[in-house]
This record gives C-alpha cells, structure tokens and sequence, in this order.
C-alpha cells in the first residue's frame, strides 16, 4: 500500500485496480484547504496520460511488477521470443509492447522487461543501438555539417534522418530513448 | 550565491521599513509553542514536548488584547509535511494586525506594501507574464468565481473537499494573472479565524491575495467571540481527529485574552513567495538560501 505522501515522480501505483505510473507530481496546499498531489499519470498498458489530483487521504496499491533482463531470440510473426540467459525460459512479447523497438532489435541484445501480473508491458533496450544504413541518398564528400538531414533507412527497416555526410554502408548509433539518430560509428 | 538572497535582503529591509514608517511595532512571540493553532489542516512540528509554530497568530492577538494598535513580525514558522515548488516546511511569514480596523484596512496595507516593494515599476514579469500591479487589484466573490468556473455555489451548500479540489483544479487556473486578484468572502465553514459578516453570516470576512498565480496572503476581518472561537477549535479538533491527525489542546491563554481583543483586521503573506514573484523564481526552492 501506497499513502498519497509516498507519491512521486516515477513512481508506479495501482489506482482503481489499474497500473499507473506518475509523470508529473506537484504538491499543492491552499490556504487553510487539505494537502493535495496534482500529478500526471500514464496507464501503463494502454500508454495513455490523464490528469489527476489526489487527496491526502487517497491510497494506492502496489501493482504487481517484475523487472527481467532478457536475450533476444527471435521473432515469429508479430510474436517476439526473449530468453532467460541463465534459465533458457523463454518469454513471449507482442509487437505492439514493443513498438518502434522492434526494429531496432539484434540477435542476442540485452533487453530489460517490465512485467505486470506475469504480462510484458515495457521493454527497455540498450540506450545506444548500432544499425548499418541499408538506403540513404548520396552523401556529399567533406559536408560534415550536423544541422541538415536527410532521410535514411537502417537494417531491420528503421527510418530515422541522418546528417548529409551519412552513406550507404555507414554504421550508426540510434538512442532508443528518442528513436533518432546520435552519431556515426568510426569504421574499423 | 544565489543572487535572488542580495534582492531577499533588500525586500527584508523594504519591509521592516514600510512598516517603521507607518507606526508599527515589530514584535517577536514564540516560536516553539505549548500548543498550536488548531487548524484541521495545518500540522506543526514537534519540538520536545513543545511544537514549532505554524503561525505566530494567536500570540500577535494576545498583544492586541494588551492594547497593541499596530504591529508586525517577519521570522519563521514550521509546517509538517509541506514540500513543494511552493513550500518548504520551515519558511518565513510576515504577520500584521491593525486594532479598531477590518480586512478591508488591510488590503489598502496590502496594496501599499506591495507599491514601496516595487518602487517606481508599476509592472512586473513573473515566469514570462506581464503584470500590472497597479491600480486595479480585481476583486472577486468566492461565490461569483465557483459559479463561473466550477458551476456551483459552495456558500449555498458546503463541500469542503468539492470545494478544495475544485480550487486547484478550476478556480485557481482560471483566475486573471494580468493584475493582482483579491478572492474575497469565503463560505463561513472556511472562515478559519475570520470573523463572519455582519448581515451576511454565510460568509467570512476573509480574502485570499493571488499574483501571478501566486497566492500571496490570507487577511481577516479577526474573529473576537470567544465562544465561537472555542467552538471553531473544538470543530478543527473533531475533525483532525476523525482524520487520524495529532489533536492539539486549546490554547487557552489565547481563549481568555480574546474578549478584551478590539475589531482588528490581520494577514499573514508568505515572504518567501513575495521573493518568488519580485525574483521571477518558478519555485520557493530558488530564494532560501538552504533547503531541506
């Protein structure tokens, strides 16, 4: 059990038999009136953010969670397999947990995976990704300019932009945090 | 250092100035207390077997039931559990009172300190947003802004957690910030320490100061009958304790003093946020120059 004093940013309630996790958080007081907590809070399985202030007597369930670092095996349709390194278990993931994410995933990556009540709902990769260009318009030789960009494909399928001196065969880091391009890889 | 600490000092100064001028006396009562004002939800601070005061109220009273006409005090007050971007649970409060004088006194006070405070600007820019400080101040009926932006009427019929959500959420954001707000006449159930008005006791001689968003101050017509006094105590005490909140005894040294106590107009303003809007901070955090 959560009180409404133990809110804070980030931290993740069940509120009205449903996973929340808090966005935002501000305590608010007015004169002479009761404590109350304005926060944002995100469903965590539907995605979706609302508004909510609670009272001082407000409290909140602890939702059944359980964080796994897990191996990426394989995909079998819009079905993603993971995989317990040392167990060999192995965990089933939808395409659409994983959104844009699954583009982005390599054989083998070290993934984290949020459960609740026993169903992936979050997967986090590895902050930096390395992917090769498979598509991207001619690069211009020596424009090495940071502030223009063009569209590019990765392997796997992602389309990010990249600057201008990018080229076919490049490799590149993407931050999974944004989906977008963070720097060029030096070639070995 | 933080250079919002050179502009606090300058206000410090400003202040105990304005106050020097006009006759006031600056006192200084208590801080740690044998019991504290009993407001259901205000908690204090224990200290020892004392508590830290929330407000230095009922002591600046009790120098009004001796015959003080004016005084004034800027020092510290203790609040349990208080953290935000607006408060910190040890902060500074500018308290005065004027005998043989009403809540209307002291907002012509108000508005007058707040001009020495800014000195020839007649405007300022508080997080990205003009405001005139001057003249209009535009006053509005607690009544009149719940039916025109909650759609109810809270002096007909009373809810106090209707009412204290629905002040954050659709009265307090919708306010002008363009110029000072003076939200005046509170349901008599909200007048804490304010007393009622006279021909019109569903509602509290009691008005709150808003700036820029920023509620500044809490001024009264100050309630003198003792009996309603204790009554309202005992009332705050059933209601702390039908929420599970430490129960204060009476203060009632404060009880026996307040028949000899004239009419008197009073205000306590949070100094700290008065340093926000003249410092343009977004959070308290950001004019104390140490924070918990």
């Amino acid at each position: 059990m959560y009180n409404a004093t133990d809110l804070r940013k980030g931290l993740k309630i069940l509120w009205e038999g449903q996973p929340y996790e808090i966005t935002e958080f501000q305590f608010v007081k007015p004169g002479k009136g009761m404590a109350m907590y304005k926060c944002r809070i995100r469903h965590m399985l539907q995605g979706n953010t609302i508004e909510k202030t609670f009272r001082e007597v407000d409290s909140f369930g602890k939702p059944d969670l359980e964080s796994k670092e897990l191996t990426f095996s394989y995909a079998n349709g819009d079905q993603f397999v993971f995989s317990d390194p040392e167990t060999f278990e192995e965990f089933l993931v939808d395409g659409e947990v994983l959104g844009r994410n699954k583009l982005l995933l390599a054989d083998n990556m070290h993934v984290d995976i949020l459960f609740y009540n026993g169903k992936a709902v979050e997967v986090t990769l590895p902050i930096f990704v390395e992917k090769t260009i498979i598509e991207t318009e001619p690069g211009f030789k020596g424009n090495t300019a940071t502030n223009t960009y063009k569209p590019a494909k990765v392997e796997g399928g992602y389309e990010i932009q990249v600057p201008l001196f990018i080229n076919q065969g490049d490799n590149v880091r993407i931050d999974t945090r944004s989906g977008e391009y963070a720097d060029r890889v030096a070639k070995k | 250092m933080n250079p919002a600490l050179a502009l606090r000092s300058r206000l410090l100064h400003a202040t105990r100035s304005f106050f020097h001028e006009r006759g006031f006396l600056e006192v200084e009562t208590p801080v740690r207390l044998g019991t504290p004002a009993l407001e259901t939800h205000i908690d204090a601070e224990p200290s020892g077997d004392h508590w830290l005061r929330t407000s230095p109220e009922l002591h600046m009273k009790r120098l009004l039931a001796d015959g003080a006409e004016k005084i004034f005090q800027l020092g510290p007050c203790f609040r349990r559990g208080e953290r935000g971007d607006r408060h910190h649970p040890e902060y500074t409060m500018l308290e005065w009172y004027r005998a043989h004088a009403d809540y209307t006194d002291i907002l012509a006070d108000t508005k007058a300190l707040i001009a020495h405070l800014a000195g020839a600007a007649s405007d300022l820019t508080y997080q990205g947003r003009r405001i005139a400080l001057f003249p209009r101040w535009e006053r509005i009926a607690v009544r009149d802004a719940f039916l025109q932006w909650a759609g109810w009427d809270p002096v007909a019929a009373w809810d106090e957690e209707r009412f204290n959500l629905d002040l954050v959420e659709k009265v307090e954001p919708a306010l002008p910030r363009d110029v000072p707000v003076v939200l005046t006449d509170y349901p008599a159930p909200a007048a804490a320490l304010a007393r009622r008005k006279p021909g019109r006791p569903e509602v509290a001689e009691r008005w709150e100061l808003y700036i820029g968003g920023l509620e500044l101050a809490n001024a009264y017509s100050e309630l003198t009958d003792a009996a309603e006094q204790r009554a309202r105590f005992e009332e705050a005490a059933r209601q702390r304790r039908a929420l599970g909140k430490d129960v204060y005894p009476l203060d009632e040294a404060f009880l026996s003093a307040l028949p000899r106590m004239p009419p008197s107009g009073g205000i306590a303003l949070g100094f700290d946020r008065l340093v926000m809007l003249f410092a343009d901070a977004p959070t308290l955090d950001g004019v104390i120059a140490f924070r918990e």
